[in-house]
Parts: structure tokens; sequence; C-alpha cells
């Protein structure tokens, strides 16, 4: 398939995830899972035959959502709550989230008094990922969603099933880190907007046909020569650096995406799941494995150097910290990153993100000022 | 003066004032002091003998006499966003600084967190952790999804316990005493009975007790609950204010006219001010989800329900407990409404709130108001909206009372 046409597939998906919700329970008589941020064990959802749709909000207008949370809350959640207050997420047969932070242990709560006709599974994922009591406990949060699921869909998820969706996640996971590190060589043609319509895509299709769809584009694009650049190279970190028209200020000031740590990117693919008999303590297993994400409990705060080293292997000329307003676990990482970050002699650009924002002139303004410090940096 | 002759008053301003001494002398001769979240279990480092202090209530202190500001300004510079809690922002802070216009207390040798009360400790001390290059010992507490602390999630909280021991033990290099243990174990235990017994005076009607020097009592449930001197003093309260009951007297100044719920931290900034509009109006604070918080019971020797009670913790607890809580707070303590306050500080202490009002006011029909505060933060609060919502309050509350008569 041509490189425009598989990008054509993806743009479809992302621009009407209800369509494609819609067609698979037509086509295969299933359920449709959403999945909230930041993490969910989407594996279990696959080895039930079911789709697992991600719900990273979006933009809309908040207005029935501040009869259940304060204007303080995370913009995601806020769009969250209203779309599904207006109905955008009624064809969902129910919702899994998990509480790593202080507004995701209270979102669930609010949902099953707010929208009680979406059934909600809250799991809470451990801190102390590291002991053996923590993965041990995680199984069994892990079984709730089983047990849940197999409810929900009437059939028993066996583990076999279990074994290979964490097959087909695997080579999903290889797929994705395996085209952020080619899209490097083509900033012009995987623009941000590109890079970042590539991965999300994944988001609302069956893993196994989006890894044939990354894998095609990897091809295509190897096929290719490496295309010139004469701007400069950044790492993204943050929770998400949505929406696309902030993507596209940055392909407007030459500004190329060489590496993320986004937690809607990169740290949902760069951790894969061990090898093992037991397949709800293979995913448990994986939780201990994650590092660099500030949901993941770590007294040594590894990722700022996680970030440095990236920096250094992909030749990156700064750090682009798109901060989540009102997410407390990024806002207490970036006074310390911002530290790091400065010894290491790697400029830093703050940007603030909130999904419900109608103007980015602010943000336009910054990337400029940031692209052009760069360029006078040589 | 000898403790039996000495007030209520006195003798926690003694003990206070001991607690942060102690820690700032065994420091100077080499003691090891931990810095510990408010419910985290003391009882690990009151057995190995380690001076424990307590960063919420210090930034409390620091907010409640006026001199978070400085604090907080520096925290900004940092680039702490102004979003985060106050007590951190201060906090982190006072570890650059160690300068404060309450007590200067020691830097920290090793944390000790237990995030049944948030998970912003998590990473406020992940900081801590990482700047002062000092052990953390952490106690993950997961949120309770169903309305009881369930098997799977106790199991998970008492190996932590025993991993929290080990650790203990290498950074003392010494063997933890099991027996000591046990003996903690039950002064906290009489302690936390203690504190219960001294706060189900505000159940009376009316109270002697005033629901504002609950708060000045409380400083001790956070900083000296495994003591015997805590043991001593909560009881010392709880006799006083029966005394107070015989004698138709009262802590509240003026006709207690009408009772309500606090719920949510206090505006330690502005004490003085929530008093004075409250005594205005003849309302009495008698209701607050402090006294269960600290009143924390369980078998001694037992880690099950030891893991269980921690966990149980009012900030830990789901939606639909939260409200039979709350139920229960107005009933007992007779609260005619309800004061919500949603705190910039605590997302916990606000996320939910909307839902627990409403549910809580359809079942117990007291009327209820918010107002928009910050623990510590001064700038996130106004005198003028409080006041307002205040008075609405209390007009609501006369014309149920009003309606009852007719």
């Amino acid at each position: 398939m041509e490189i425009q046409k598989i990008l054509s597939v993806m743009k479809d998906v992302v621009s009407n995830p209800g369509k494609a919700i819609k067609n698979y329970k037509q086509q295969t008589g299933k359920a449709v899972i959403g999945c909230f941020p930041v993490y969910c064990p989407e594996e279990i959802v696959h080895a039930a035959g079911m789709l697992p749709v991600a719900m990273w909000g979006g933009s809309t207008k908040v207005s029935k959502a501040f009869t259940v949370v304060p204007s303080f809350c995370c913009s995601i959640m806020q769009s969250n709550i209203e779309f599904a207050m207006k109905g955008t997420y009624d064809d969902l047969d129910a919702v899994i989230m998990s509480s790593p932070c202080d507004t995701l242990k209270s979102i669930p709560q609010d949902w099953l008094y707010t929208i009680p006709h979406i059934p909600v599974i809250q799991i809470v994922y451990p801190q102390m990922r590291k002991l053996d009591a923590g993965i041990k406990y995680l199984k069994s949060e892990f079984q709730r969603i089983v047990r849940a699921l197999e409810s929900i869909g009437g059939e028993p998820i066996s583990d076999a099933a279990l074994q290979e969706s964490i097959g087909v996640y695997n080579e999903h996971r290889q797929a994705l880190r395996n085209f952020c590190r080619v899209a490097r060589s083509y900033p012009t043609t995987i623009t941000p907007v590109v890079r970042h319509l590539v991965i999300k895509s994944g988001y609302f299709m069956g893993k196994g046909q989006h890894t044939l769809l990354v894998n095609s584009l990897i091809d295509e694009l190897s096929k290719l020569p490496a295309e010139e650049w004469t701007g400069k190279r950044i790492i993204l970190t943050g929770i998400t650096a949505e929406p696309d028209d902030l993507l596209t200020l940055l392909n407007e000031n030459k500004l190329t995406v060489v590496g993320d740590d986004l937690a809607q990117e990169s740290r949902q693919f760069r951790t894969d799941v061990p090898a093992g008999d037991d397949p709800l303590m293979r995913l448990a297993s994986q939780w201990s494995l994650v590092e660099g994400c500030s949901l993941a409990y770590d007294p040594q705060k590894k990722r700022g150097q996680m970030i440095i080293d990236m920096a250094r292997e992909t030749g990156t000329d700064g750090i682009v910290m798109c901060m989540m307003k009102f997410c407390d676990p990024e806002e207490f990482d970036y006074p310390i990153l911002a530290k790091e970050f400065e010894a290491a002699g790697l400029p830093l650009l703050f940007l603030e993100i909130e999904q419900q924002r109608q103007s980015l002139e602010q943000e336009r303004t910054r990337i400029q000022g940031f692209a052009e410090m760069l360029s006078m940096k040589g | 003066m000898s403790e039996d002759k000495m007030t209520s008053k006195e003798f926690l301003a003694e003990l206070t004032a001991k607690h942060y001494q102690d820690a700032i002398e065994g420091k100077k001769r080499g003691e090891l002091v931990a810095w510990s979240s408010s419910i985290a279990p003391q009882e690990l480092c009151e057995t190995m003998g380690i001076h424990v202090l307590y960063p919420e209530n210090h930034a409390a202190a620091i907010g409640a006499k006026g001199g978070a500001l400085p604090l907080i300004d520096h925290a900004e510079a940092q680039g702490y966003s102004l979003d985060l809690c106050s007590y951190a922002r201060i906090n982190l802070a006072y570890k650059d600084l160690q300068d404060c216009c309450f007590e200067n207390v020691p830097l920290p040798d090793l944390l000790i967190i237990c995030n049944n009360i948030c998970n912003t400790l998590v990473k406020w001390y992940e900081n801590l952790a990482k700047e002062l290059n000092i052990p953390l010992i952490c106690i993950d507490v997961p949120y309770n999804v169903e309305y009881e602390v369930t098997q799977e999630r106790t199991d998970y909280i008492k190996a932590q316990i025993l991993e929290g021991i080990r650790q203990l033990e290498e950074i003392c290099g010494k063997p933890f005493d099991w027996d000591r243990f046990h003996n903690v174990m039950e002064t906290s235990i009489r302690a936390a009975k203690a504190w219960a017994r001294a706060t189900s005076y505000l159940q009376m009607t009316p109270s002697p007790m005033s629901g504002f020097s609950m708060y000045n009592y409380m400083a001790l449930m956070v900083c000296m609950r495994g003591r015997e001197e805590s043991v001593k003093f909560f009881n010392m309260v709880a006799d006083e204010m029966e005394q107070m009951a015989k004698n138709g007297q009262s802590q509240f100044p003026v006709e207690e006219k009408y009772r309500i719920t606090w719920d949510g931290i206090a505006c330690w900034p502005y004490l003085a001010h929530n008093f004075k509009v409250f005594k205005n109006l003849g309302i009495n604070m008698v209701g607050s989800t402090y006294p269960p918080a600290w009143t924390l019971l369980y078998e001694a020797g037992d880690l099950d329900s030891m893991a269980k009670a921690y966990s149980s913790i009012v900030l830990n607890l789901n939606l639909k407990r939260n409200i039979d809580l709350r139920v229960k707070i107005i009933e007992d303590t007779k609260c005619d409404g309800a004061v919500y306050h949603l705190n910039r500080s605590c997302k916990l202490c606000d996320f939910m709130h909307y839902k627990i009002s409403e549910e809580v006011n359809k079942i117990t029909g007291a009327p209820y108001v918010f107002f928009d505060g910050d623990q510590t933060d001064p700038r996130g609060f106004a005198k003028a909206q409080f006041e307002t919502r205040i008075q609405a309050l209390a007009e609501m509350m006369e014309n149920n009372k009003q309606s009852k008569q007719n």
C-alpha cells in the first residue's frame, strides 16, 4: 500500500472513532470496551474478542461535566465526562479505568453515579511494583477485569487466548518502536502531526490490523532515501501533545519530533510484556518493568536521565515539556526535570496542554521563540 | 508545672514544643530523624526510636502563623505549579531554605509515607528522596474500589509493612524489636480510643467542645500517636469536657444556635476569620471527618487488622462509603447543615464532593454550601465569598428550624 493510502486509512479511523466502533459491533457482534488513560491491560479485552478503544478526551465545550467536577480538573477527564453525559460513548459496553492519581481515583466513582448506564471496571495499579506482593496484588486486580469481561461477553477468557493476545500486543509495541526509529529519517513525510496520527490510530482498531499497517508504512518509508532536514530536532515529554494544531505549529517552525516520552505515545509501547507461563502474571510483571513514567513510583526519578539518554542517541536539540494542566504527577516531575535538562545543556520549552483551549496564539509565540533560540545555538 | 496541675491547653503547648525540640536536639546528637506523612504507620519508627516530624503538620502551622507566602514563592520559582498541594509546596521550599516563621526543623535522614490520604504524597516525597538522596519507605495502600478492604489489598499492604521493617533494620543497623512494636501498637490503640473519647463530646447538644479546639488537639494525634503522653492528654481533654458539660459550660463562647459539619481540611491561614464568622452566627462546627480519620483501631500484634485500619482512612474510601460516613457524622453530631471546603490543594477532597454533597443531602435533608479555599495558600480564599456562603447556610438552617417548629 502506498504511504498516503496507509495514512488515509489511519486518518479515517482517528477522525471518526464512533464509526469504527459501530462497524466493529456490527461486523463481529462483540462488545467494545473503553479504556481510560493512562494504563490499561488491553490484552485482556483483546483476548475476550472485544475491541478496546482508548479514551484520551478531545476538544469539546464543557458544561455538563462541571456539575460533576470543578474546573481545576484535568481537561482529559473534563472531556470524557462531558462526552459521556452527552451520549457520545453510548455504544461502549463498559469502561476500564485505573487510578494512578487522585483525580483518577475520583472520576470512576463519580461515573458510577453520573453515567450509570455504562459500567465501570475500576482497578488500582500498585506503586510498590518491584515487590512480589505488588505484582501478585496486581494480578488480582486484572482477575477482576477478567471476571467483569466474562460476565459482559458471556464466555470464559482462556489462558491460551490471553497468551496469544500478549503476543499480538508485543508485536504491536515492536512495530511502533520501529516506526518511531525509522520516522526520524523522514522528517518531511512524517511530520509531527503524521507521527502522532500513526500512533494514535492504533487506539481505535484491532492491534493486529494496526501492526500490519505500521509495518507496511515502515517498508514503504524504507524504500525512500532519507530526507534532509535543515530544522531542529526535539523530544516531546508529558501526557499528550494534542491537539494537532499544536503539532502543526512545531512543523511550521521546522521542529521535527525525533522521540517522545508521552504517556499517550511511547510510554504505551516501550515496555514489552515479559515471557512466562501465567498470562496474568506476565501482564502484572510488565508494570514492574515500566520506568520513567510520572505515574509509576520511582524514588530515584530516572525519567530525566532516560530523556537525556534519548536526546544523546537521537541528536536532539531541545526538549518540549507538554504539561497537562492540573496533572499533579507531571507537575511534580517538572522542577526536577528542568534542573536535569539544564545541567545537561538541553534547552527546554514548557507548553501547557489543555484540551478545551480555543486559541493557540500564545503557544505559537513560544514555539517560534524556542525555534529561533535553537537556531541561534547553531 | 507538674502535668497534674496543667490544663489540657498548657499540656498541649508543652508536648508540641517538646516534640519539635526533641527532634532538633536528637539530630544534633546524630540520631535519625524521619519526615513522615500524617497517617503513615508511625508504629514502625516509634519502635525503632527514630524522631519523626510531619511536614503536613509543619506546613499547616506555618500557614496558620501567616508565614506561607515566602515559601510558596520559592517553590513556584523552582517550577512547582500553583495548582499543586500547598503543603507540598511549603515543604519542598522549606527543604531548600530551612527557614520559616515556625519551628526550623532539621532535614530528614529518611522518609516514610502511606498514600492512604492521597497519591500527591508519593510524588512530593519522591522529590524529597531524590533531592536529599535519602531512603524513602512507601506503604502503598491502593484506593478501595470496593466498600470494604479486600483480602488481596490487605495481603499487599501487610507485605509492605514487613518490607518497611526490613528497610528500617537496614537504615538503623539494628534488629527490629517485636516486643516493643507490640507495646507501641497497644499504646497507639489506646491513644486512638482516647482521641475518639475526647472528640465524642462534639456529639453532645450543646457541645462542651468547640470544633476549632479540635484542630489544636489534632496536632498531637498527628505527631505523637504512639506515645503515652497522647493517651494522657486526650483523656485529660475528655475529663475537662465531661466537667464542662456537667457545669453547663462550653468552649464555644456564644449560644450554640446551629451545628454544622465542616467537610475537608481547615483553611489554616484564616482560622481566626472562619471562627469569627461562625461565632457571629452562633454556628458551632461539631462535625468533621478528622475524628474518624485518626481513630485507627486494630488488634495489637495483628498486621492484617493494622493493614486494614490504615487502608480505611476517609480519603481512601469509595464514594458510597464516603456518603455513609458523612451521613453518620451528621446524624451522630446532630448537624443542621454542612460546609464543603473546595480546597484547591486537595483534588481528593474535591473531585467526589459534588456527588457526595448531593447524596448526603438527599438522605439527611441537611442544607449545604461550598466555598473556594486552600489549606495553606492564602491566595486561594476570599473572605467575602466565605461570609456570604455561611450566611446563606445559616438562613437555610433557620428556615428548616422554623418549618420543623411549625
